[in-house]
């Protein structure tokens, strides 16, 4: 199975005159403009209000300093999966399997934790093992589905499905079994570490630990650097673009491909780690939440610009925030958040080839 | 009960749970088949489920619910289909954006009708069949919709392998550019058999709704996950109908087994054993898949000449190459 490799838009490249650019411009913003209609629509057919659900939705991300500080912790995860996604996108490669690499992560730095809770080590060096321990297992789940890609020619969006359930298998046996709480195991998951062991937090009632958002803006940081700064990144673009061609001109084509799953397994496995550390201080069945299948949004909604993903994952952070008061609220389903992204991301991407097609390839 | 009948039910429980399964999955072969990745299965299934368990509460009528079932899924296939076929967009990122978009919706647009009771789809014995020993109770004491899953299965082998308008399909997924000579409409094929595929999909919906898992409960509704499945059990088939049922039938073998073997193993949870098929998925995936690498190929070319011939028959049985043009678009000139 083949299929369309992303590629990045060089907006402007060939067509510089004003017209073009605003004729361009307005796709964009009309597919923005029309992912809002459209949501607008859903909300009249479940006979809800829309401008009290919007209105709701910002007052949730914003109203105050603890949803706000809420909408950051939100993004941390987000942006650690991006980043890792932006680096498999590069190479052509879609990692769907991103979902499991993230709960690999949370098991490992949880295992971490539980090796050395009642040791003499000192706390600050255990969160460190815990930290570099979920980064490996990210990476290595990641490795297993590039394994199968390179040497096993399973697709890796089929195979890396496969391993999401299988890591999903793997977290519930650990909590539900080996890990259980003492007396019963329940879906609450693990028992809590001790608070010596949780990255700490701005303020004691606070979810925001300062070091998880250090992590996160060196990780988009550091992407950006590898991509657009390094003869690696150059090579990872070309292998993207057009492998045969790549391997033609002396680019280690599978070693590269393997290379990418790699670090998109680094940045995946630090985003659960960072979820069993800073926001939950224990394993729990769902520890990935989703970040990673919307990761995988952000990244294609910003057209896999590196720049632009940090900005629209804090949007979808805030979306994902924003929307928890709405069943209480509204009586709406906080799903609502799920609705306006995807909206956002196949109204963009359809606008994209509505501007390609009708002001020709030129627009690209 | 003896014994015997206990088993004798399980296993005709395992035809029916696999129905939809296999609905969605002739869908998906015959859209791949025309050469376009429908990845939004798992969101057709969940919107289709939610819709046409609304329509059919409204209405009171089953079949208002698989007739808006199958035209959801047909929708949400054709967005797939103008996108990459009109405005040239890749099918993976569209699909993708669908099936998480298909899902929200679902869950949002059902919140009103959550945990209400509706119609269900009554069983259908057939007269005199049904008591034919063995046969009788696992084949003839179904659902019309069941006994539909098998009917599809032939229908598509026949369409897809013994009739003209199947070698058309078939060659406009593996050489549309030499298909387009020959005179067929590549562009417009692809948009019919998309539909159709989506159709057949978005049947599956309603049949969990309906009969399988009766009832919308939103996020516990337990469908989650299922057209992942689907489309890893369309690879499984190799584009072939007959095969992918077999491989819907052994998915959901699998995971009655697992329910089976609960009791007598205390150690492993329940929902451990519910994904149990996920990691033989992926390892039929990689016998299905190896012997279309390279390093195969150059490591059987060492062995001595016996050894290599037996060894590349037994690859070739189990391989299963896509067809060529899938996941590409189509360009007259």
């Amino acid at each position: 199975m083949s299929h369309d490799r992303p590629t990045r838009s060089g907006a402007g490249r060939l067509s510089r005159s004003g017209a073009g650019r605003l004729s361009r411009f307005a796709f964009d913003a009309g597919g923005i403009v029309l992912a809002f209609v459209l949501t607008t629509l859903v909300l009249v057919a479940a006979k809800a209000p829309p401008l009290q659900a919007f209105y709701n939705i910002v007052l949730g991300a914003a109203g105050n300093w603890d949803v706000a500080a809420n909408v950051i912790v939100s993004w941390v995860p987000l942006v650690l999966a991006t980043s890792g996604l932006l680096i498999t996108f590069t190479v052509g490669l879609w990692n769907i399997g991103i979902e499991g690499q993230i709960i690999l992560g949370g098991v490992f730095s949880t295992w971490a934790l539980r090796s050395f809770e009642h040791s003499s080590l000192d706390p600050a060096l255990i969160l460190s093992i815990a930290v570099v321990a979920g980064m490996a297992g990210g990476a290595l789940w990641a490795m297993l589905a590039g394994a199968l890609k390179t040497f096993g020619g399973v697709n890796e969006i089929f195979g890396g499905l496969g391993l999401n359930f299988v890591a999903t298998a793997i977290n519930l046996w650990l909590i539900f079994g080996p890990w259980k709480r003492p007396g019963v195991a329940s879906m609450s998951g693990t028992l809590p570490f001790d608070p010596k062991l949780w990255l700490p937090t701005l303020t004691p009632e606070s979810r925001l630990a300062p070091a998880s958002v250090v992590i996160a803006i060196v990780a988009i940081v550091a992407v950006f650097a590898l991509v657009q700064g390094t003869y690696f990144g150059l090579r990872l673009k070309a292998v993207g673009r057009n492998p045969k061609a790549a391997y033609v001109l002396g680019v280690k084509t599978w070693q590269h491909m393997m290379a990418a799953f790699a670090l998109c397994g680094l940045f995946a496995g630090l985003a659960g780690s960072m979820q069993v550390l800073a926001v939950y201080h224990r394993l729990i069945p769902s520890i990935s939440s989703g970040y990673g299948y919307l990761g995988l949004m952000v990244a294609m909604l910003v057209n896999y610009s590196v720049p632009l993903a940090a900005p629209v994952a804090l949007f979808f952070a805030a979306l994902n925030v924003g929307s928890i008061q709405l069943p209480i609220v509204l009586r709406l389903d906080s799903s609502l958040a799920g609705v306006l992204q995807g909206s956002l991301v196949l109204l963009v991407l359809l606008a994209k080839g509505a501007k390609e097609r009708l002001l020709g390839k030129a627009a690209k | 009960m003896t014994n015997e009948s206990i088993i004798l039910a399980g296993l005709a429980g395992v035809l029916f749970s696999a129905a939809p399964i296999v609905f969605a999955v002739i869908g998906e072969t015959i859209s791949e088949r025309a050469g376009v990745i429908n990845l939004s299965m798992n969101g057709t299934i969940l919107l289709s489920a939610m819709g046409g368990f609304a329509v059919s509460l409204g209405t009171g009528s089953l079949m208002l619910g698989f007739v808006a079932g199958a035209a959801i899924g047909a929708l949400v296939a054709l967005v797939v289909a103008f996108a990459s076929i009109t405005l040239k967009q890749s099918q993976v990122a569209v699909g993708f954006v669908l099936t998480l978009l298909c899902r929200d919706l679902s869950y949002f647009l059902g919140n009103p009708i959550m945990g209400a009771t509706g119609p269900r789809l009554p069983q259908l014995v057939v007269p005199g069949l049904a008591q034919v020993p063995i046969l009788g109770p696992l084949f003839f004491q179904q659902d019309i919709m069941t006994y539909l899953s098998f009917a599809i299965v032939i229908l598509a082998w026949i369409f897809i392998f013994k009739t003209n308008a199947g070698l058309e399909l078939r060659g406009i997924g593996e050489k549309p550019a030499a298909s387009y000579v020959r005179g067929s409409k590549v562009e417009g094929l692809r948009y019919l058999y998309v539909a159709v595929g989506g159709a057949l999909a978005g049947i599956a919906g309603p049949m969990y709704s309906l009969s399988v898992k009766a009832g919308w409960k939103g996020t516990i509704s337990g469908l989650d996950g299922i057209g992942w499945i689907a489309l890893a059990i369309t690879i499984f088939g190799g584009w072939n109908p007959i095969r992918a049922a077999l491989g819907a039938w052994l998915f959901a073998f699998l995971q009655w087994l697992g329910l089976v073997l609960q009791p007598s193993l205390p150690g492993i949870p329940s929902q451990v054993l519910q994904v149990a098929p996920f990691p033989l998925m992926i390892l039929t995936l990689l016998l299905v898949n190896v012997g279309n690498a390279e390093w195969v190929e150059r490591s059987l070319a060492r062995l001595p000449e016996k050894a290599r011939k037996r060894a590349a028959k037994l690859l070739r049985s189990m391989r299963a190459t896509p067809p060529a043009a899938l996941g590409t678009p189509f360009e007259k000139d």
